[in-house]
């Protein structure tokens, strides 16, 4: 597969800026740290050439950016999407959530983002910045000099368990697309059905207390594009960031599992986003699951316009009685 | 904040036995927004009412709640009364302290306090309540009967000669149903075809009437006044409007070998054919799955010898749209399969038959000519048994069969064992019966006569095995008045099947959103007191589809289905229902959930400029809702991702409002 680079990209968009085809790009660049990557507008192949950067930790879904983005301005906005991307650029589609036609897409291949946390896991304090080598990744850090770990013991926990190198959207790609994988996804939630409700319990409860309500799971995740979002009323009691409850007593985070059940694409980006690494992907997936195991197989995003089975009435449709008794004390 | 009046009603000892109901008032005192609360005997008395009104005058009250009955009972009731006092009739709240308080428990303590519960969640629901005023929509001046038997029939004739149109849509060739393939009926012994035909032909005739038959209905959307129905007109392979009916394509057709199932497949007809003389519209159909023609391209003979030149073998289904103002369900039933009933040996003797079967070989129509000749070696029979209540009356928890009695078999038995006996005074009849049901007039008289002027046997007991042995039938049975063991060898045994919702009826109630039972017959919007109609407003009930039937009954319901089309579709205007869905701009992500689930397609998207709150203008997608056709089903309501979407009269906020109430 071709190894997509920085200088492929900016080629590409400064070939799309020169041809008037799109008048601004969305790309990433670096932040403090080579690794704190944020995606980024640039309007010029000047701006491109200085500030755009495509490694690693490129891993932001630009899906959602589309929403605000194409309400700005005429003309059309460059996006790379990764094979991932492209089921919540498809899944907002399928919501009007923006104007196709305001859209240039081109499809970049993807061999997985880096996952910071476990490089630090590994490389121990003070990583410094990161470089790539081929396979490996040199991890500068401040204490013990640098560090060279396989890319692979460093990729992200979505990457590991990618669902899909196929890209479901595009006008334009870059190398080939791929397929969708028969992937271990399922593999850490079947854990969690498997555990007794108590173990359950406290293995949430451990997790979600250590929420701080920054909210940044919501901002991020490409399902959630309500214009006003029900915990921004500040009579919900749960606007307020501080912790001012021990464990989710107003269940912020299962409340948005269920307003984005059936729509979510797996795309991960909650739980890369999460500052306090809560693996809140497996709340999601465990909606899909069992929308797989009930209603058949759905992948959120494969297609414009597909009803999602939540929603769409079919008279072959599970009794919900068969439902609770098929999934037992996981109900 | 609202000036809130609380009425709690005693239906006599009906609630006030369970509840203590002057505690329930006084406890109700005290809620928010609450001026007065009073109790009464019976509130929906003139009495009653009159309190209520005189409390509204007095107080300036601005809500009510009334604890009493079911809302279906009685909320129209005291929505009239506010009314006449001044107040909007969606400001009065029932909480139903009767149906889902005090008959269902039987402890005063638990009674009082769940009523007082049950009271709260309606006060806070009041104190959210706005005034509404409900729209007005068109009704579209013809009815859809779906089935062409004897109620589908009778029914469409009675809506047509009112003056409207009706479309009866009817999956066979042709019209006639059950009641065509009977041979007389009880209790005038009549012949069936004789007071049926004509009926048929009158519809045919009649210029309100149009038929559609060897059609099924596909889909329906729409709502009481405006329904639109998807019709699938099968092909037959045969131009309805230019054949003959002259038959002589079905003589001629190489392909013999096709079962015959108006016939009950004792008998062949041909790949072509007219399913009974009388048959209406009277046109041939050509068989798809056995016509060599369409099957091999090969033959080709019924269009040589087609003197119309009717035949065209490249006809496709076709589907059409109709706009209807009122449907009606006439799906009818079919007698059970004998598969699970092997103990009287239906599938091991050609000679074990059912009731419907034994019908035919008595009729003059049927494979023996009117002869009763035993179906596997064409005798005579002598003896024959007739077993009742086979599959019906069974126990909820056996594995096979219904609970509940089928109604026709007594009297049909009884017919078939007279017509047996009169025919044939060398026969020996038995009929084993449960008990014997007829309740009708001059049914029992008519039963009478089968035992006592024609000399039947009836046996109380049931038949325990069928064997066959040789060309006889061995039956074993229990005389349980003589409390003895009986061995019978028979000639035939005819089997009164139990009867079920035609297979049909299940896929329809989904379409319609009409309920059933668990035995798949509709259910009436009121057991006694609207035996007619669905509690889906505009779908009514004719015939068999609702419950078991003999041919009086079905007739006479069948009438009272059409008064009610008839006084439904002679409005102009239905009076809308307020309580519609309603989208917040605002909040709205034009994501298109709503409109998805909308079963009346009721919601459009338009896209509108808004002034965003960073001061720029934005074009957005938002939802918008045609009140006169949101019936408020409220299933946008829960659809909706971002909770744009909200229900006039039953807003989340009034639902969480009376959830708190409960949970306080």
């Amino acid at each position: 597969m071709q190894k997509v680079t920085r200088e492929i990209l900016l080629a590409k968009a400064a070939e799309l800026l020169a041809a008037g085809t799109v008048n601004r790009v969305l790309g990433w660049k670096a932040g403090e740290f080579t690794y704190d990557v944020t995606p980024a507008l640039f309007t010029t192949a000047a701006e491109l050439e200085k500030d755009f950067v495509y490694g690693p930790f490129s891993g932001a879904n630009f899906s959602k950016y589309l929403v605000k983005e194409t309400r700005r301005d005429e003309g059309k906005v460059l996006v790379f999407l990764k094979p991932c991307d492209t089921y919540s650029f498809n899944q907002l589609l399928t919501e009007h959530r923006f104007d196709r036609e305001r859209v240039y897409a081109v499809g970049i291949p993807c061999d997985g983002m880096a996952d910071i946390q476990r490089i630090k896991d590994q490389a121990g304090d003070g990583v410094s910045g990161v470089e790539c080598d081929g396979d490996n990744l040199i991890v500068h850090t401040l204490y013990d000099g640098d560090k060279t770990l396989a890319m692979a013991d460093c990729l992200a926990e979505r990457c590991v368990n990618c669902k899909s190198k196929k890209h479901v959207a595009y006008d334009e790609l870059i190398g080939e697309t791929g397929d969708v994988i028969d992937s271990h996804r399922f593999d850490e939630v079947e854990k969690l059905e498997k555990m007794t409700e108590d173990e359950r319990f406290a293995f949430w409860q451990n997790e979600l207390s250590r929420c701080i309500r920054c909210n940044a799971c919501r901002d991020v995740c490409p399902a959630c594009t309500c214009e006003k979002c029900v915990f921004g009323n500040p009579n919900s009691g749960v606007e307020n960031k501080a912790i001012s409850d021990s464990f989710e007593e107003k269940m912020f985070h299962v409340i948005r599992a269920f307003h984005v059940a059936g729509r979510c694409t797996d795309c991960g980006e909650c739980s890369r986003v999460c500052p306090q690494n809560i693996p809140l992907h497996l709340l999601n997936r465990k909606f899909i699951r069992d929308i797989d195991n009930f209603y058949d197989e759905y992948q959120a995003g494969a297609e414009v316009g597909q009803r999602a089975p939540l929603v769409n009435y079919k008279q072959e449709d599970l009794e919900p009685s068969e439902a609770v008794e098929r999934s037992g004390n996981n109900a | 904040m609202q000036r809130i009046g609380v009425f709690v009603c005693h239906c006599g000892t009906n609630i006030a036995g369970t509840v203590d109901v002057k505690a329930v008032a006084e406890a109700l005192r005290y809620e928010p927004g609450v001026v007065i609360s009073t109790e009464y005997q019976y509130m929906c008395s003139q009495a009653g009412q009159d309190m209520i009104h005189e409390a509204i005058r007095e107080n300036n009250l601005t809500g009510i709640v009334v604890c009493s009955c079911s809302p279906r009972m009685h909320e129209a009731t005291f929505r009239k009364t506010a009314q006449s006092a001044g107040l909007n009739p969606y400001m009065v709240e029932i909480a139903n302290i009767r149906e889902q308080c005090s008959w269902v428990h039987k402890d005063m303590e638990i009674g009082t306090e769940k009523a007082i519960i049950l009271g709260r969640a309606a006060i806070a629901k009041v104190n959210l309540n706005a005034p509404l005023t409900p729209g007005e929509t068109p009704v579209t001046k013809r009815a859809l009967v779906i089935g062409g038997g004897i109620a589908g029939i009778q029914t469409a004739l009675d809506i047509a000669d009112a003056g409207f149109p009706v479309d009866i849509v009817e999956t066979k060739p042709t019209i006639g149903g059950k009641m065509a393939q009977l041979d007389k009926t009880f209790p005038t012994l009549d012949c069936a075809a004789c007071i049926l035909t004509p009926k048929m032909v009158e519809a045919a005739q009649h210029e309100n009437i149009r038929i559609l038959s060897y059609s099924e209905v596909q889909d329906i959307k729409g709502f009481v006044g405006n329904f639109t129905v998807q019709i699938k007109k099968k092909a037959r392979y045969v131009k309805e409007d230019i054949c003959t009916g002259c038959g002589l394509c079905t003589e001629k057709c190489p392909q013999k070998k096709v079962p015959n199932e108006f016939n009950l497949e004792m008998d062949n007809r041909r790949a072509i054919y007219i399913p009974f003389a009388q048959a209406v519209p009277k046109v041939a159909t050509i068989d798809p799955n056995y016509c060599t023609m369409l099957k091999t391209g090969k033959c080709g003979v019924c269009a040589k010898v087609c003197t119309a030149k009717a035949i065209d073998y490249t006809q496709k289904d076709e589907i059409m749209e109709e706009k209807y103002g009122a449907i009606v369900a006439a799906t009818g039933f079919n007698p059970i399969s004998m598969k699970p009933f092997d103990e009287y040996a239906y599938s091991q003797s050609k000679d074990v038959i059912t009731s419907l079967e034994f019908e035919r070989l008595m009729n003059a129509a049927g494979p023996t000519g009117g002869k009763l000749l035993r179906p596997s070696d064409g005798k005579h029979p002598h003896t024959i048994v007739f077993v009742q209540c086979v599959g019906s009356r069974c126990s909820a928890h056996a594995s096979k069969g219904k609970e509940y009695c089928s109604k026709i078999c007594c009297m049909y038995t009884a017919k078939h064992a007279m017509l047996t006996r009169d025919k044939y005074p060398d026969t020996d009849v038995y009929v084993f019966y449960i008990d014997v049901r007829t309740p009708g007039k001059n049914f029992d008289e008519f039963y009478r006569r089968a035992v006592e002027e024609y000399g039947v046997h009836y046996v109380k007991g049931m038949v325990g095995k069928v064997s066959p042995e040789g060309d006889k039938l061995m039956v074993q049975a229990s005389d349980l008045l003589a409390d003895k063991q009986l061995h019978i060898e028979a000639d035939l045994v005819v089997l009164a099947a139990a009867i079920e919702p035609d297979m049909s009826a299940r896929p329809l109630a989904t379409m319609l959103t009409a309920s059933m039972d668990t035995n798949d017959f509709f259910t009436e919007a009121h057991p006694k007191l609207r035996p007619v109609e669905s509690p889906t407003a505009g779908v009514f009930l004719s015939g068999a589809c609702q419950g078991p039937k003999d041919i009086p009954e079905t007739v006479s319901q069948a009438g009272a289905a059409a008064a009610k089309v008839i006084g439904l579709l002679a409005k102009d205007k239905l009076k809308g229902n307020p309580c519609v869905a309603g989208s917040d701009e605002w909040m709205c992500n034009g994501c298109s959930s709503c409109e998805r689930v909308c079963p009346y397609g009721a919601i459009t998207y338009v896209t509108k400029e808004f002034r965003m709150p960073d001061r720029t203008t934005a074009l957005r997608r938002v939802a918008q809702v045609n009140e006169a056709v949101c019936q408020g089903c409220g299933a946008c309501t829960v659809a909706c991702p971002s909770g744009a979407m909200d229900l006039k009269g039953f807003a989340s906020s009034q639902i969480m409002a009376e959830v708190d109430a409960i949970c306080k």
